[in-house]
C-alpha cells in the first residue's frame, strides 16, 4: 500500500519487517531520522522481540552489532560520513569475521571542511573494507534494498552496507510502500548462523592468525563477494516477484542497448540522469545510463554487456580521489579493459551541490563532441579557485582556504 | 493546469518551511497525485533562511534537482525580501502568496508584481490567521490554505485531512481553522495589486 512517507520512515519499517533482535546506532544526520524511528517502533513494541541499544559512539554502535550478530542474533545498525569513519576499525572487523550485520549509511560528504550534506566519500573511503555496498537509485529501492540485504548477508555470512544518498533520499516524502509483513516473512527466513558464541558449545571468534592461514581467510572473503555477483540478480528476482516492482539488481540500465554515449552512475542523481537522457533523445543524441546498483562486489561482466556499442563512458560520481579522479570511473575502467573507448570522469554533486538536468545535458552534448576533459568537475566555479590560487602566490600566510572562498562568495553576492 | 506543477517555499528555520513542504505532499497524495517533497541542501537552523520543494504531477517523478523554475513561490517570512532573491526563476504565468498583513506596494512590490496575470500574486496575513485560530505564529498551514484558494492545486479538504493527520487534536484543529481562514480570504478578496 502506498503511503505519503519519509524515506527515513519507511526504512524503519522496513528494517522492522525484517524483525532485528538488536539494533543499536548513534544519531548522526542524515541517518537520524532513520534510528529515531526505530527507537520509537521497540518502545511501542512494534518491532518485538527486540533490544534497542543506545550506544555512547559509532564505535560502540558497530561494536555492539558485532557482538549480537556473533552470539547468533539478526543485528542492524546506521551511520554517516565522520559515523563511519569513526567506526572504520570495526568495520573491517564485522567483514573479516563474517558476521551479516546490515548497516546503512546515509552518504554524507567526509570533511573537512565540514559538511552535512550528500556525497559518497564516506562509502568510497571503506569501499574495500569487505561488506557488500548496495546504493539505492530511488526512495522505494533504498526501502526494498533493506530487506535483500538481510537475506544476502545471512546466506552468505557476509555484511551488508546500504547506501542511501543523504538528505536527497532519506529526507524526501513520497509515495512509498514498506513491503507487507506477510512477504518479508516468506523473503526473509530466521537468522541461522554459521558460526555463534554459544556456552554450551563454546568456539573462539577472531583468533589470532599468522601466515599460515591469514591469505586464505582473506581469499574466501573475495569468494563471497563473488558468490554475491551471482545471488544478488537471484535475489533480487524473487523480490520483484513477490513486490510486484524491479528493486534491487547487479545495475540498472536505461535506453542503453542503441546509446553511442552512455553515463554510469551510483544513487539518486539516477532519475535526473534518466529525465536527461529521456530529454537528449528527444533532440537527437544517442544517450543511454547505467546505474549501479552493487558497488561491492563490482559487476564486471554485467558492466560490460551493459555498455554495449557504446562509443564512450562518462562516469559520473559524487566522490573525489584526489590525485587521481573518482573510485568509481577507475573501477568502471577495469570493466572496459581491452575495449579502446574513452572514459570521461565527471565529478559532481560533491558536499550536496545539486546535480542539474542541464549540467547533465552539457556534460553529454559536450562528450559527444569529443570535447569533453579526461576528468571533468561540474559546475566547478572556476573564479573562485583561481582567487584562492592567487592569494596562495600572493603571500605565504594566506590563509584557511574554506573561509577565503566562503568570504569571496558573500562579497560577490 | 500543466501536469507537473513545482512549489518552493521560503521561510526561516522554525517556521514550519519544510513541514509545509510535506503536508501539501501529503495533501497531493490524498488526490491521487505523485508528490514529492524535499528540504533545500543549505545550512538550516533557527532563524536562517530555509527553502523547501514540492512537486505534483501525474505522473511518477523521477527528478531530483531543486526546484529553479517555480511555478509557485510562497515566502513565510517576508523579511526575507530585502536579503534573499525569493523569486528567481519565477515565469511570468506562476504565482506569488507572500505572508504579510501590508500589501505589494507597502512592501515595495508593487510595480514589480504587475508582471504577474491578474489574481495570481497575493498577500495574505497567515501570520495574525494562525494567531487568531492556532495561539501561536506559525504560518505554514494557513498559507496553504491561501494557496489552496489561490492555484487550485489542491482541495481544501485534502489539505485539512493532511493537517490532521500529522498533527494532534486540538493543534489539528487550529491550524486547519486557520488554513480555512487563508483559503477564505485567498477565494474572496480582490488581487491587491
Amino acid at each position: 500500500m502506498l503511503r505519503q512517507l519519509e524515506c527515513s520512515r519507511a526504512i524503519a519499517e522496513a528494517v522492522a519487517r525484517c524483525r532485528p533482535e538488536v539494533v543499536c546506532a548513534y544519531p548522526i544526520t542524515p541517518q537520524t531520522h532513520i534510528v529515531e524511528a526505530l527507537a520509537e517502533l521497540v518502545r511501542e513494541g512494534a518491532l518485538a522481540p527486540c533490544e534497542y541499544i543506545n550506544v555512547e559512539s559509532e564505535t560502540s554502535a558497530l561494536s555492539v552489532a558485532l557482538g549480537a550478530s556473533a552470539a547468533g542474533a539478526r543485528a542492524y545498525t546506521a551511520t554517516a560520513s565522520q559515523g563511519l569513519l569513526h567506526m572504520a576499525e570495526v568495520v573491517y572487523n564485522v567483514a573479516g569475521l563474517g558476521l551479516p550485520v546490515v548497516m546503512t549509511l546515509g552518504n554524507r560528504a567526509v570533511g573537512a571542511p565540514i559538511n552535512i550534506w550528500n556525497d559518497h566519500s564516506d562509502a568510497m573511503a571503506l569501499k574495500d573494507a569487505g561488506w557488500i555496498q548496495l546504493f539505492a537509485r530511488d526512495s522505494q529501492e533504498a526501502v526494498d534494498l533493506h530487506v535483500l540485504a538481510f537475506r544476502l548477508a545471512e546466506e552468505l555470512s557476509i555484511p551488508v552496507m546500504v547506501c542511501v544518498d543523504g538528505f536527497v533520499l532519506t529526507h524526501s516524502v513520497e509515495p512509498l510502500d514498506v513491503p507487507a509483513q506477510a512477504l518479508v516473512d516468506r523473503f526473509l527466513p530466521p537468522y541461522h548462523p554459521v558460526q555463534v558464541l554459544d556456552t554450551a558449545d563454546p568456539v573462539s571468534i577472531g583468533a589470532m592468525v599468522g601466515t599460515d592461514a591469514f591469505t586464505e581467510v582473506r581469499y574466501l572473503a573475495h569468494h563471497k563477494q563473488l558468490q554475491a555477483l551471482d545471488r544478488i540478480p537471484v535475489l533480487a528476482a524473487e523480490l520483484a516477484g513477490l513486490l510486484g516492482r524491479s528493486s534491487g539488481a547487479l545495475l540498472h540500465p536505461y535506453r542503453a542497448e542503441d546509446a553511442e554515449t552512455l553515463v554510469v552512475a551510483m544513487g539518486s542523481v539516477t532519475g535526473t540522469i534518466e529525465v536527461a537522457i529521456d530529454e537528449l533523445r528527444a533532440a537527437g543524441v544517442a544517450a543511454g545510463a547505467v546505474a549501479l546498483c552493487a558497488f561491492r562486489p563490482f559487476p564486471l561482466a554485467a558492466l560490460a554487456d551493459a555498455l554495449g556499442r557504446a562509443q564512450r563512458v562518462i562516469v559520473v560520481e559524487r566522490n573525489l580521489a584526489p590525485g587521481l579522479g573518482g573510485a568509481l570511473a577507475s573501477n568502471v575502467r577495469m570493466a572496459l579493459r581491452g575495449r579502446p573507448i574513452p572514459v570521461h570522469t565527471v565529478i559532481a554533486g560533491l558536499g550536496g551541490r545539486p546535480i542539474t538536468r542541464a549540467g547533465l545535458r552539457r556534460v553529454v552534448e559536450t562528450a559527444a563532441k569529443d570535447e569533453l576533459e579526461d576528468l571533468h568537475f561540474l559546475d566547478l566555479d572556476v573564479g573562485a579557485v583561481e582567487r584562492e590560487l592567487a592569494r596562495w602566490g600572493e603571500q605565504r600566510r594566506s590563509g584557511p582556504s574554506a573561509e577565503n572562498i566562503l568570504r569571496d562568495a558573500w562579497r560577490t553576492r | 493546469m500543466q501536469d507537473v506543477l513545482e512549489i518552493r517555499i521560503h521561510g526561516r528555520g522554525g517556521q514550519g518551511v519544510v513541514t509545509a513542504a510535506e503536508l501539501l505532499s501529503v495533501a497531493a497524495f490524498r488526490e491521487g497525485r505523485f508528490a514529492q517533497a524535499f528540504p533545500s541542501f543549505g545550512s538550516e537552523r533557527m532563524g536562517a533562511p530555509v527553502v523547501s520543494f514540492c512537486r505534483v504531477d501525474d505522473h511518477a517523478i523521477r527528478l531530483r534537482e531543486p526546484v529553479n523554475h517555480p511555478d509557485v513561490v510562497v515566502v513565510q517570512d517576508p523579511t526575507l525580501l530585502g536579503s534573499t532573491d525569493v523569486f528567481a526563476g519565477v515565469a511570468d504565468d506562476g504565482w506569488i502568496l507572500v505572508n504579510s498583513s501590508r500589501d505589494f506596494a507597502a512592501l515595495g512590490l508593487g510595480d514589480w508584481v504587475k508582471r504577474f496575470r491578474p489574481g495570481r500574486a497575493r498577500c495574505l496575513p497567515a501570520t495574525e490567521l494562525a494567531r487568531e485560530h492556532l495561539g501561536r505564529p506559525l504560518p505554514g498551514p494557513a498559507l496553504l490554505g491561501g494557496l489552496a484558494g489561490l492555484t487550485g492545486l489542491v482541495r481544501l479538504e485534502s489539505l485539512a485531512a493532511a493537517i490532521r493527520e500529522r498533527f494532534s487534536t486540538a493543534v489539528g484543529d487550529g491550524n486547519v481553522a486557520a488554513a480555512t481562514a487563508a483559503f477564505q480570504l485567498a477565494r474572496t478578496e480582490p488581487a491587491p495589486c
